[in-house]
């Protein structure tokens, strides 16, 4: 085997006894690591379970793995799957963070978390030896407060080296919040899927890792230090605008001149704000420019800080998607304040995305009156930073409203529709639980296309869309090679250079052909997973759809009048079905199943098809 | 003439490219733990760059009772795998705790600046972060100064950036 070992580290949260999972070779060759290789064993190990699984209990495995090209090609993501209490799916989350590369020299692929702690726990990994420890000095903290004192923690506690990498969660991920991520390095999140939840209900509040050996070998190694270093050059050529200006520049292009960015819960999708932008928050809020995680060569971040009443608040640039969720989405056109709202959602360990998303709902809802001041507490108005924030706090704490909406856009439109006898899911932009991210469609000048989120494996989630051509880094078979061979989808430059990298590190020998097959394999499993759902979320072919707010026509700027055709929708979904080999009903068809190797999950399509 | 490696903690960026091809050229392995630049990023986004600073009087050069270090024509610090039991003397004697030794491979571990052309000064500014620069080694006693504890000197980074007392 080259480029990876063979083997995850499972934990068993209960007892701290630590075991070592075998994976043949074979399961890498056919879905690579991370989200692939997860979706794989969840469906190996609960099959006709699935449905019985709820991602709330201590049952659900998490999972952080890597991937063959982790640590190899520049740049470092660390998947994060599980069962997601958002889809109900297998969502590959990814998050930069070196814990990736410390689980690689540590002779382990990945880790697996099954069951859960009693108390409050962290876990430090060293070289392979797990220690299970008490984390009651630091449940409650988040942010820069938590990174501090668990660095201390580490050292008094097990020695541990300075800088030692971890992953965490923050107060909305022990409030087991379905929109709580598992962060990283203050200002990272595995965001989409919910896993900062379902590590609150194992009550782990923080994972560490440290390797002393090296990365397995690989196939090539004379070729890859030649590749590494051409590679490093042609990216950052390619990314010498992202260096300065990180996603942030999507904070004016995206919503400006592509028409395409979340205004006011998706009522518009423009602004004009020229203080908006990349410039704004370099003007106002950037204290550090460049900031980088491991290997990488285009530096994306930036460092902000900014000072309110006594208090200092420090995040990431914030990108694009955090400029434009805490942002534009919530009626705040300033840079300042935007990345006021991004500390603290980086604080309480919120995925900034679906929380603005939610909080974005809550506050249309408000203004038409739907939600009155007496069930609120308070007044809900678009760019009242003080309001947000405390909107935002009763979320991670679920207080008062915040209980609903702590359960995510889409289950909180479900139980205000029941509460108040109206159909409120118009209002909810996400797909099948997943909140849209900061992408529109219907100005059609922004990369997804009509059935993007619609098809997708992970409903709204950006970083994984559906779309033409199938086999292409157009559509999701791509995203899945991306998290699942995990790889940063920044400093990869096309397909073909990026198979190139895993035969000199595999030795495979794959054409393009089967490098696409990968991708479809990983992407059919998972939605064979979806069609399954449950306990209490179900999808169907009505539920491949865009929110309703999409069909509506953009009512300001350049596009105005703009949307996308329900009939279009339709007639794109036929053709996805159909190319990727699913049924009219979107079910994967038995013959797609074995001729992409998965003719042992055949069985299960008797239970989607009920 | 002795070089140095000037090292600048406000460019770095952390992404620890000096690490990896550190440890691909000398391990021709990706090994982190192996590379003789290690960037502590205890808080996010201020690291701090951490090498061998060449001390005037080599305390370790001296400590060694096996005589397997000694100092090359660039100043740096050579390390005799066959000499090298890995006692750990040099560890004791180094004011900045510097050089490493990893279980499975043999020899301490200390920069010994490529034979004068060092992978991690040539990726830094390729990738134009410029954190590292080739320099002529500074007189004056100063290159120990540079002999920070990464915990202390990440707080003082924090604070820095935050412009207050902690
Ligand atoms: S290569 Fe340069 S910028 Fe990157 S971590 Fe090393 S010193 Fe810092």
């Amino acid at each position: 085997m080259k480029g990876f070992w063979g083997r995850l580290l499972e934990v068993d949260l209960a007892t701290g006894a630590a075991h070592v999972l075998e994976i043949p070779e074979k399961a890498y060759r056919m879905f690579l690591g991370g989200r692939g290789l997860a979706t794989y064993l969840l469906a190996k190990k609960y099959g006709e379970k699935w449905r019985l699984l709820d991602p709330l209990s201590p049952e659900n495995p998490l999972m952080l793995l890597t991937g063959p090209l982790t640590g190899y090609y520049p740049g470092v993501k660390l998947s994060v799957t599980g069962k997601s209490p958002q889809s109900n799916s297998v969502v590959g989350s990814v998050v930069s963070s070196e814990v990736a590369v410390e689980l690689k020299a540590s002779g382990f692929d990945g880790l697996v978390l099954k069951g859960g702690c009693e108390k409050p726990c962290y876990i430090y990994v060293e070289n392979g030896r797990v220690h299970l420890r008490d984390a009651s000095d630091i449940w409650g903290l988040g942010g820069l407060k938590l990174i501090k004192k668990f660095h201390s923690l580490l050292k008094e506690d097990v020695n541990g080296e300075p800088g030692t990498p971890f992953v965490y969660i923050g107060p909305a991920g022990e409030n087991r919040v379905r929109t709580a991520a598992v962060m990283s390095k203050l200002a990272h999140a595995a965001g989409y899927g919910g896993y900062g939840a379902v590590m609150g209900v194992k009550k782990v509040k923080a994972i560490a890792v440290k390797g002393y050996g090296s990365l397995p070998s690989i196939y090539d190694p004379e070729s890859l230090s030649s590749l590494f270093r051409s590679t490093l050059r042609n990216v950052r050529e390619r990314m010498k605008r992202f260096r300065q200006w990180g996603t942030t520049e999507g904070t004016w292009y995206t919503g400006y001149y592509l028409s395409s960015m979340p205004v006011r819960n998706w009522q518009e999708e423009w602004h004009d704000v020229k203080n908006f932008s990349h410039v704004g928050f370099e003007l106002e809020t950037w204290v550090k420019n460049p900031w980088a995680d491991w290997g990488c060569p285009v530096a994306c971040m930036k460092l902000s800080l900014v000072k309110r009443e006594g208090e200092v608040y420090v995040t990431d640039n914030p990108d694009y998607e955090m400029a434009a969720y805490l942002g534009s989405n919530l009626g705040v056109f300033n840079p300042k304040e935007t990345v006021l709202l991004s500390s603290l959602a980086d604080e309480l360990g919120l995925c900034g995305i679906q929380t603005g998303n939610v909080m974005g709902f809550a506050i249309e809802l408000y203004e038409k009156g739907v939600l009155t001041r007496d069930e609120v507490g308070y007044e809900l108005k678009w760019g009242d930073v003080e309001c947000l924030a405390r909107l935002m706090r009763d979320i991670a704490y679920r207080r008062g409203i915040g209980e609903v909406l702590a359960e995510g856009t889409y289950r909180a439109a479900r139980i205000l529709s029941e509460q108040k006898g109206v159909d409120l899911t118009r209002y909810a932009v996400q797909v099948k639980g997943i909140a849209v991210g900061a992408h529109g469609v219907r100005s059609r000048r922004d990369y997804p296309q009509p059935i993007s989120y619609a098809l997708s494996a992970q409903g709204g989630d950006h970083t994984s869309v559906a779309g033409f051509p199938v086999d292409s880094t157009e559509s999701e078979t791509w995203y899945a090679i991306l998290d699942s061979g995990v790889v940063c989808m920044f400093t990869v430059l096309d397909d073909k250079g990026l198979l190139e990298y895993l035969n000199i590190i595999t030795g495979w020998g794959l054409n393009l052909n089967e490098f696409y097959s990968i991708g479809r394999r990983i992407i059919t499993l998972q939605r064979l997973l979806l069609s399954l759902g449950g306990p209490d979320a179900e999808w169907g072919v009505k539920d491949d759809d865009n929110p309703p707010r999409f069909y509506e026509p953009l009512p300001t700027g350049p596009y105005r009048g703009s949307s996308i055709g329900r009939d279009e929708v339709e007639e794109l979904k036929k053709k996805y079905y159909a190319e990727i080999g699913w049924d009219e009903r979107g079910i994967p068809t038995e013959e797609t199943l074995r001729a992409l190797g998965l003719g042992e999950f055949a069985p299960l399509l008797n239970q989607v098809r009920e | 003439m002795p070089i140095w490696i000037l090292r600048d903690f406000s460019k770095c960026s952390s992404c620890k490219l000096c690490e990896i091809v550190c440890s691909l050229k000398h391990e021709n392995m990706v090994w982190p733990e192996a590379a003789r630049i290690r960037i502590y990023e205890i808080i996010p986004g201020l690291p701090v760059i951490s090498l061998c600073v060449q001390c005037d009087d080599y305390p370790c050069v001296s400590s060694c009772p096996f005589q397997a270090l000694s100092v090359g024509e660039h100043g740096e610090v050579l390390v005799d795998k066959e000499k090298c039991t890995m006692c750990g003397a040099c560890v004791t004697a180094c004011p900045g705790n510097i050089p490493r030794i990893l279980p499975g491979k043999q020899g301490v571990i200390i920069c010994n600046l490529c034979n004068g052309e060092p992978e991690c000064v040539k990726v830094c500014s390729e990738m134009g972060y410029h954190a590292l620069q080739l320099v002529s080694k500074p007189e004056g006693g100063v290159v120990k100064n540079y002999l920070v504890k990464p915990e202390e000197a990440s707080t003082k980074l924090l604070v820095k950036m935050m412009g207050e007392a902690e």
